[in-house]
């Protein structure tokens, strides 16, 4: 690890005060140059080299050395949302690349400060994430290295059935009980006839008591639980499963860790357009010189290059922040603009008002990949960029072309981003029937799940849970249940079809 | 200092082991699991030691792209249109190397290591530039030695000016980086393949061969660093073939056993001299020979000639529809209790483990 170069030093300076002369607002930025090897370790522990131990960061290790090796990909830059900003920088990288990644780096550390869905984010997560590994080892020590592991197998596989909104405040989602709501009638217990005076002995007042607590029990056990669909499984597994004290701390810390990735997964588009966007404003107008411009030119070409079929969100990102500017620097917005349908006049429209950064900024505000492309994916951005829905023709299985229609292009991007990209389960219920068993459901959204993966998965959330587990979901159309119940894996049709 | 990650790589690579080792079995009957095969390594998909996560299947059936066409267009090339998580699932490849491998099959089928006959001692010239000549070409100058002998004479010969610190190098001040020759025992083997290519032989008892034959090579190829092997085909008629004539071809007609022994007899004597070399022979056929006359020239050039040449000579029997399985018995019978010769019946794929074995295992 090294602090940067004076020359770069000089450089980092300058351009952060170009950044905040743009009016970017950033916490304190700490640099690092790191040699591959050393990018690769903190990147394949997810930026935070201080984390728990697990192989599956040994694993990801070896993939980016591989990827680095063959020269297939080259990790340019990390940043870490925390107070201090941390961000780590290639070694080897040119100069030119430098001044362009620490010009991105402040991009996003403006944008993790800034926009609303990092609100609740952890900003000393460098020293929470090395307080859980401490945890974590101090497990290890107490209860022995292979049960911790075998139990992080277990939890990480379900790391993504959490509820990415968890974090936020909401208004009560449950009504409250209303008052017409009569409390359940007084279970009666059948008596046997008998003469009053003997009424006493045949039915004793005491078995009767029993008998009525009995069923009161077995009333409240069949009654729903949980009353509503629970979306943040971890937190209901940590609630309800059989667990030890430390493995609930583990399930824990791995729901925290996934809540403070989580704003990550669900701006990516804006956040990379608009880190791309500074960049590219903050090297072009004030950084290069001009012995640079080419080498600039290659690598923010590399950047935001997009191959055919297939969605660079740098290249997206970028793109539709500069729609953003350019509408509100020429007043393309408003209801007068919603009316007029005239295409010529549309292309030459020109108010001046000149809102365009001022809209920027509001938009990094309070916006997510989800709102931000609902509100600007135009149909004239859909039609300029060539934007095209594809699908797999059934006779081919290829796929090809299917539809440029603007609005079925929105609604596809926005079906892959809702839910972070990840399926839709919830509990519905951790007393199936009145057995103790896991009944999840998957929401199906279009895309089948992967079976085989699936299947694995409830056997890892069966150690957890130590019931039978089941998922229910559709394939093909056909609704499916998945389960497992410690001894057999199965996929079946479900009777109803789904 | 240990890094904190090669501690998770080391834990990593453990499970990549214990994971091959397991299914060992299936990776030997079943060549379609190995990945790609490099020339010292193969890269094993190893689709189970992911972390399994509920998650969308890996061909989504619709998604968002950009470029030109009209509807109906097929995509080019491949990618997937979700802009969100980038999880997408690939199977992990690992990458294991071929002694690695040899090592868990050795571990798993209890395979000994072989004792070479008749080490010699070679003269490797290769390995690293660890001395220092005189005399060398430019590109390996030393320079910083070179400099030192330059600022040593010039000091020496009362040249050297504190003010002017100039230093010249003459051509006796040049020093080069060499390489240290050194002895070290090697020992080489050849490994010879004999395959009965008559017309009984199908395709699937070809894979058979070819499946045997690779983790053979592998398990002798981490016994010596030198290791030569040579193909031999043969129906009536027997000639010596490279590796892809040798899995692939197909011919037809009769089949004399001995016409493939007379060849690998002549190619020891001529090119692999038994004092240096170790010879190994393996052949596989279904058992079925031109006649019991063919046979008997056959135990007699194994006993009076190949024998005294090789280590060990291996006969496997592949079952075939055709086949009369008499070969192997005629085998067993004349060389009952001679450990160099070993013979095994493959009925089918499950069988390679146990042939290998008892080819290449602990004599018993």
């Amino acid at each position: 690890m090294g602090a940067l170069p004076a020359e770069l030093e000089h450089e980092r300076a300058r351009i952060e005060a170009i950044a905040r002369d743009y009016g970017l607002v950033f916490p304190r930025t700490i640099f690092e140059t790191l040699d591959h090897d050393n990018l690769n370790e903190v990147a394949a522990y997810g930026g935070f080299p201080t984390r728990y131990p697990h192989w599956r960061f040994g694993m990801e290790f070896e993939e980016l050395a591989k990827g680095y090796r063959w020269g297939l990909q080259k990790i340019y830059e990390l940043v870490i949302n925390n107070d201090p900003c941390y961000a780590y920088l290639m070694k080897s990288n040119a100069t030119v690349d430098q001044k362009l990644v620490i010009a991105h780096v402040y991009g996003h550390a403006d944008f993790f400060q800034n926009n609303l869905w990092f609100a609740p984010t952890n900003r000393r997560m460098v020293d929470q994430m090395a307080n859980h590994g401490i945890r974590i080892r101090r497990y290890m020590e107490a209860v022995g290295v292979e049960p911790v592991e075998e139990f992080l197998d277990a939890a990480m596989s379900l790391d993504n059935l959490l509820d990415p909104y968890a974090s936020y405040p909401t208004t009560a989602r449950r009504p409250a009980p209303s008052a017409e709501e009569e409390p359940p009638p007084r279970v009666e217990v059948p008596r046997l006839k008998a003469k009053g005076y003997m009424d006493r002995y045949i039915n004793p007042p005491g078995f009767l008591e029993e008998q009525r607590a009995r069923l009161g029990r077995d009333r409240a056990k069949a009654k729903k639980f949980p009353p509503e669909p629970v979306r943040d499984v971890l937190q209901f597994l940590i609630e309800y499963a059989p667990l030890e004290r430390w493995q609930a701390d583990i399930l824990g810390i791995l729901r925290e860790e996934g809540l403070y990735f989580a704003p990550q997964a669900m701006t990516k588009i804006m956040n990379e357009g608009w880190a791309t966007y500074w960049h590219s404003r903050i090297l072009t107008h004030h950084v290069l010189n001009d012995a640079e411009v080419i080498d600039y030119a290659d690598h923010h070409a590399g950047t935001v290059h997009m191959p055919p079929g297939r969605l660079n969100p740098y290249k997206i990102g970028v793109e539709l922040w500069r729609d953003i500017e350019e509408r509100w620097n020429r007043g393309c917005f408003g209801p007068e603009w919603e009316a007029c349908e005239d295409a010529e006049e549309r292309r030459r429209w020109d108010r001046e008002t000149g809102l365009g950064r001022s809209k920027m900024f509001e938009v990094r505000r309070i916006y997510n990949d989800v709102t931000f492309l609902d509100e600007f994916l135009t149909p004239e951005f859909v039609e300029e960029h060539r934007l095209f829905v594809y699908r797999t023709n059934p006779r081919t299985g290829q796929r090809e072309i299917a539809d440029r229609d603007p609005k079925a292009v929105r609604d596809a991007v926005l079906r892959s981003l809702t839910h972070l990209g990840r399926p839709h389960v919830t509990v519905v219920d951790g007393n199936g029937r009145n057995r103790g068993e896991l009944h999840l459901v998957h929401r199906h959204e279009g895309v089948d799940l992967e079976i085989e993966a699936s299947l694995t998965t409830l056997k890892n959330l069966y150690k957890i849970w130590t019931r039978p587990v089941l998922l229910e979901t559709q394939v093909e159309g056909k609704g499916k249940v998945l389960s497992f119940d410690g001894k057999e894996a199965k996929a079946e049709d479900t009777a109803s079809g789904g | 200092m240990v890094r904190k990650i090669d501690r998770d790589h080391a834990r990593f690579r453990e499970i990549v082991r214990g994971r091959i080792r397991k299914d060992l079995h299936r990776y030997i009957t079943n060549g379609e699991l190995l990945g790609r095969l490099g020339k010292h390594a193969v890269s094993i998909p190893l689709p189970q030691i992911e972390l399994p996560r509920i998650r969308y299947g890996p061909n989504p059936k619709s998604g968002v792209g950009q470029g030109e066409g009209a509807p109906g267009t097929p995509l080019e090339g491949e990618g997937s249109g979700n802009a969100g998580d980038a999880e997408g699932s690939h199977v992990l490849e690992v990458e294991v190397t071929l002694e690695e491998l040899a090592a868990l099959l050795g571990e798993e089928l209890g395979l000994p290591r072989i004792q070479p006959k008749g080490t010699r001692w070679l003269r490797s010239t290769a390995g690293v530039y660890t001395g220092i000549a005189r005399r060398g070409p430019e590109s390996l100058r030393h320079f910083k030695r070179t400099y030192k002998h330059a600022l040593r004479r010039t000091i020496s010969l009362g040249l050297y000016d504190p003010v002017r610190p100039r230093v010249i190098p003459w051509r006796e001040d040049r020093r080069y980086r060499s390489r240290k020759v050194t002895d070290s025992p090697e020992s080489s083997a050849v490994i010879l393949y004999m395959m009965d290519v008559s017309g009984s032989m199908g395709k699937e008892q070809k894979e058979i061969v070819r499946l045997a034959a690779f983790w053979i090579d592998t398990w002798l190829r981490s016994q010596y660093r030198n290791l030569e092997v040579r193909y031999i085909v043969h129906d009536a008629v027997a000639h010596v073939v490279d590796a892809h004539t040798f899995f692939h071809l197909r011919e037809s007609g009769g089949t004399k056993i001995s016409s493939a022994y007379e060849l690998a007899l002549r190619l020891v004597e001529e090119k692999f001299p038994a004092d240096t070399w170790n010879v190994y022979a393996f052949h596989f056929s279904d058992g079925d020979n031109w006649s019991a006359r063919d046979t008997e020239r056959c135990v007699e050039l194994l006993k009076l000639q190949f024998l005294n040449r090789a280590n060990l000579f291996c006969y496997g029997q592949v079952k075939s529809a055709y086949g009369s399985g008499q070969f192997k018995k005629d085998l067993d019978a004349a060389f009952g209790n001679d450990e160099r010769v070993r013979s095994c019946d493959i009925p089918d794929r499950e069988g390679i483990p146990k042939a290998i074995r008892a080819f290449l295992g602990a004599a018993t």
